[in-house]
């Protein structure tokens, strides 16, 4: 069965209203969901609540997130306040 | 941490376990969220670089400067508690100074390197950090705790003392504010608000709060270290200063009033009772009264403990802590002038008789008249164990050594010497110690460290440690002489009496007197013939006899093996007559750092020649003994470089008449040597070079000199060649091989070279299989122990196309060579019973297990293999056999 992949770019500027865009979008997404986080450096407590919002969003829709280009000390920040098992991580 | 708090005694500690259970669900929701928050917070932080939180940090010194007046004059109203205006000054030290002490250190990422060490220390926040503050110190603590936690980069929840949270809270806010408006976490701060003991339990008990920061009562402090989280706790005061009379009086009583109405005496570092040598007794209380103390009568010493000690528990009563002497002089009914700073009152013991010998957090402090130094100590330790140890002591003295003695008897984190103990313990203001405004007690107050609380006990410090390069040697006696005649360069070393320590064998063929024709002219010479075996315990001791006798400054050691490890014990008992020989063998694990060092300091010195007969044991360069234990039936080795012989005189004139069995023997040691050397995890560039020249020479000549005894130029290279050998396992050691067969060899009386024969192929088998342990060795990367055997193999040209095949080619070439030299081709070929065997096996692996040869073995040998070994061994080498060994251990 061919695989749906929608592919997102996150704007470093703007986390926040990226993900809200992106959480728009999960409706016409079918199987899966690439965020790219290359170009985010640093995560505050504003994005992370938009993470795991969306994470939630998605998980009602069935649709997986990968994030993608995640940097490691961000990856450390959604380990530590238990988001990064919500997520797929790729390079 | 003991702080600045009072230690008063414990009315209420609610289990952690129990607080969920007392807690409503709203309360317990509503405190998760804080946690969460400050989880959150301290996540977030993770990112920052050290620019970002300097950056931080120093806006919230500075906020905290600007609003010192504004927070102490807060703390002051509420708690009702010290001196506004010290107030200040505390709130200032809480930023300025501790912000000179961090502002420098690095807090964020690599914090420290040490280069010589392959160290490099990196910086981890702790995360949540829960922080109890107290009612003496509520806003300064609460500026410090804030300023260190964004410094390092974590979260902080606040529970204030309930008495002083209106000052508490406005501090952590002004931090909150500021550090939030400079680029800090949401949530980074926060603040209970009223609260109970039951929300500090719950909190404490919470698995997201990695650390419990308590500085207050005893009570909060017993909580945080019944938590089971990791704590920084309090430890109650109770300095004792003691004044000298060797000090500078004036100092000493200007400094301790300082200290004790700074803040009305509210630092728990603060004196609490001063021993005063008699001798000075009188003038340093007439000191204390010129400058506003007030020296109290019997009967005010009366009225005033019971004014400030509650008699039911023994400890100052809490209304009288932080209150100013003279209000605390009025409630007693005590009259004193205008402005009394302190009140004085004399003591005569410690303990509960003595009330006022306890911690007082007000401007009271008791006196004891001393009659002797060791008086006055004893009266401080008796003082810093009637509930202050671990946290200050404080001394006046010009005595060195009477502050060392002090230092020593006292168990206190900080021993202030020469200045105030409140102003003194908190650091940086009258000495070097680390600013803070929370001591650490060590295990006397509870604490696990008697640090002045700082940034570096707000982090997880991680140590990145590189793999170090090893250094390695390569220490041989510095004059060898080698080749035919070699032995007239004895020409070159004068010597008033000489001892020749040889064999009765090589006395009657004449080796002796050959030896004798180049000692120069003068020299006495004494000959002390030992028996042809290795070395036990009485033959030294005879030996040392002589030496003693003919006050010998050379020994020559004329023989093989055996002669010369003689020689050498001889020497070590001779010089250092107190060695220990069955110490000094006591097993190690790396030679550098063994237990047992060997003697350094000689009584004598004497000079030691090996001349050696047989070419195989190289025991004239090495500095390995090998002793026999007869009691213990085996042998010990001894190793140390100060058992090497200085001269070695490599002649083969002296072996052109070795027997066939001897040459055969002494061969395959050297051969045994050679290989072990090679691939021994000690092994370098230097001992390689040497002992695969030695094993080139002894596949090329050994069965020449074998064959043809006479051969001039075989005796010599196969001379050369155990020379060479040794001078590669004097370096890098020989392996397990030698560990069996010095096992093997003593239980069962075989020749060494025989043993070690009997062992070779199955231990090369072995070590070129992968390990089923292997050895943990600095010195290697990598096993390469069955391609040092191809190497070897390529080295003789015995061909193969894989490592596996050239290893397979070396162990039948050496089964050849065995062969050929006539030896057994098993240990039952011995004519030792099986049932004999299996009875001597547990000894047998003991022994090899405990011989320190296998130690830079490349295999680590488990038991159970040693006894494998020693079966192979015993049912016997075959190309056949050692193959199928061989491919077993490969599997």
């Amino acid at each position: 069965m061919a695989m749906t992949t929608v592919w997102l770019k996150i704007d470093m500027e703007r986390v926040v209203q990226s993900l809200q865009d992106a959480g728009r979008k999960l409706g016409g997404v079918e199987d899966e969901l690439v965020l790219d986080f290359s170009s985010v450096l640093r995560v505050d407590s504003s994005a992370l609540r938009a993470m795991a919002e969306f994470a939630a969003v998605a998980d009602d829709n069935g649709v997986k997130i990968v994030l993608r280009g995640v940097r490691t000390d961000i990856y450390k920040v959604l380990k530590m306040v238990k988001l990064a098992s919500r997520f797929s991580f790729s390079d | 941490m003991a702080a600045m708090g009072t230690s008063n005694p414990v009315k209420e500690l609610i289990p952690v376990p129990l607080a969920e259970k007392c807690l409503s669900e709203e309360r317990i929701a509503h405190l998760d969220r804080l946690v969460t928050q400050a989880k959150t917070a301290a996540a977030i932080f993770t990112q920052f670089t050290q620019e970002d939180v300097d950056h931080i940090v120093k806006s919230m010194v500075l906020a905290g400067l600007e609003q010192a007046q504004h927070l102490a004059r807060l703390a002051f109203e509420e708690t009702k508690l010290g001196v506004m205006e010290d107030k200040v000054i505390k709130n200032m030290v809480a930023t300025e100074f501790a912000y000179n002490y961090i502002k420098d250190k690095r807090t964020v990422g690599i914090i420290r390197e040490i280069p010589e060490r392959n160290l490099v220390e990196m910086a981890e926040p702790i995360g949540v950090i829960f922080a109890i503050t107290p009612i003496t110190n509520p806003t300064s603590t609460v500026l410090f705790k804030c300023i260190m936690a964004i410094k390092t980069r974590n979260a902080v929840i606040f529970s204030p003392h309930p008495n002083a949270w209106r000052c508490s809270s406005e501090a952590v806010k002004i931090m909150y504010e500021t550090a939030r408006k400079h680029g800090a976490p949401e949530g980074v701060f926060s603040c209970l608000e009223s609260h109970t003991l039951k929300d500090n339990a719950y909190l404490m008990g919470h698995r997201d709060v990695s650390l419990i920061d308590a500085t207050g009562g005893t009570a909060a402090v017993r909580a945080a270290y019944s938590s089971g989280k990791p704590a920084l706790g309090v430890g109650p005061g109770n300095t004792p200063v003691y004044v000298e009379k060797t000090a500078d009086l004036d100092t000493a009583v200007v400094d301790i009033i300082v200290s004790k109405t700074f803040d009305n005496g509210t630092i728990c570092a603060s004196e609490q009772t001063a021993v005063i040598d008699d001798e000075i007794y009188d003038l340093v209380l007439k000191k204390f009264a010129e400058l506003g103390a007030h020296i109290c009568t019997e009967t005010e010493t009366e009225l005033l403990t019971r004014t400030v000690i509650d008699p039911k528990t023994g400890f100052m009563q809490p209304s009288a802590v932080g209150q100013r002497a003279i209000d605390i002089a009025h409630s007693a009914g005590i009259s004193v002038k205008p402005g009394t700073k302190l009140l004085i009152a004399e003591i005569k013991g410690v303990g509960r008789e003595h009330p006022l010998s306890v911690e007082k957090l007000f401007p009271v402090l008791s006196v004891y008249r001393a009659n002797s130094v060791d008086e006055a100590l004893r009266v401080c330790v008796d003082l810093n164990h009637a509930g202050g140890v671990g946290h200050t002591a404080v001394i006046f003295s010009g005595n060195d050594e009477v502050i060392r003695k002090f230092g020593e008897v006292m168990n206190a984190g900080r021993i202030i010497v020469n200045a105030p103990g409140s102003v003194g313990a908190v650091g940086g203001v009258y000495n070097d110690l680390v600013p803070t405004f929370s001591f650490g007690c060590g295990t006397g107050g509870g604490n696990s460290t008697t640090d002045n609380i700082n940034i570096y006990h707000y982090l997880n410090i991680k140590r990145l440690a590189r793999r170090t390069q090893t250094h390695m040697w390569f220490r041989v006696p510095n004059q060898i002489y080698f080749n035919m005649n070699a032995v007239e360069n004895l020409r070159q070393f004068p010597s008033r009496s000489t001892i020749i320590v040889t064999n009765p064998t090589l006395e009657q063929i004449g080796a002796v007197d050959l030896v004798r024709r180049y000692i120069p002219d003068g020299t006495h010479v004494h000959v002390s013939v030992i028996p042809d075996a290795e070395p036990e315990v009485q033959v030294i001791t005879q030996g040392v006899a002589a030496l003693n006798f003919y006050k010998a400054d050379q020994i020559i050691a004329l023989g093989g093996g055996s002669v010369i490890d003689a020689a050498k014990l001889m020497k070590l008992k001779y010089e250092s007559p107190a060695a220990d020989l069955e110490e000094l063998a006591t097993p190690f694990l790396d030679l550098r750092k063994r237990v047992i060092q060997y003697p350094t300091e000689k009584t004598i010195k004497v000079r030691l020649i090996a001349i050696p007969t047989t070419s195989g044991t190289g025991s004239e360069v090495t500095p390995f003994a090998v002793l026999t234990d007869k009691e213990r039936g085996c042998k010990v080795t001894l190793a140390d470089y100060s058992l090497s012989p200085d001269v070695a005189i490599v002649d083969p004139q002296f072996v052109m008449s070795m027997p066939k069995g001897l040459t055969a023997d002494t061969g395959i040691d050297c051969l045994t040597h050679a290989l072990e050397a090679g691939v021994s995890s000690y092994a370098s560039a230097y001992t390689d070079a040497n002992a695969m020249q030695a094993i080139r020479l002894v596949f090329k000549y050994l069965p020449i000199a074998y064959e043809h005894p006479h051969d001039e130029q075989a005796r010599s290279m196969m001379h050369n060649a155990s020379c060479i050998a040794a001078l590669a396992f004097s370096n890098a050691s020989v392996g397990v091989n030698h560990a069996l067969a010095h096992s093997f060899g003593a239980r069962f009386g075989v020749a060494h070279g025989r043993a070690n024969a009997l062992m070779l192929p199955h231990v090369i088998a072995y070590n070129a299989a992968v390990p089923a342990k292997f050895l943990p060795s600095p010195y290697q990367k990598g096993y390469v122990a069955h391609k040092k055997y191809a190497t070897i193999a390529d080295l003789l040209g015995l061909g193969g196309h894989t490592t596996e095949e050239k290893v397979k080619n070396l162990v039948t070439a050496i089964e050849q060579l065995l062969d050929q030299l006539g030896f057994p081709r098993s240990i039952a070929g011995l004519g030792i019973s099986k049932e004999e065997f299996e009875r001597a096996m547990p000894d047998l692996t003991r022994f090899a297990f405990d011989d320190p040869s296998w130690r830079s073995n490349p295999r680590m040998p488990l038991m159970s293999e040693l006894v494998e070994l020693f079966w192979n061994a015993y049912q016997g080498r075959g190309r056949e056999k050692v193959a199928s060994v061989f491919q077993q251990q490969s599997a």
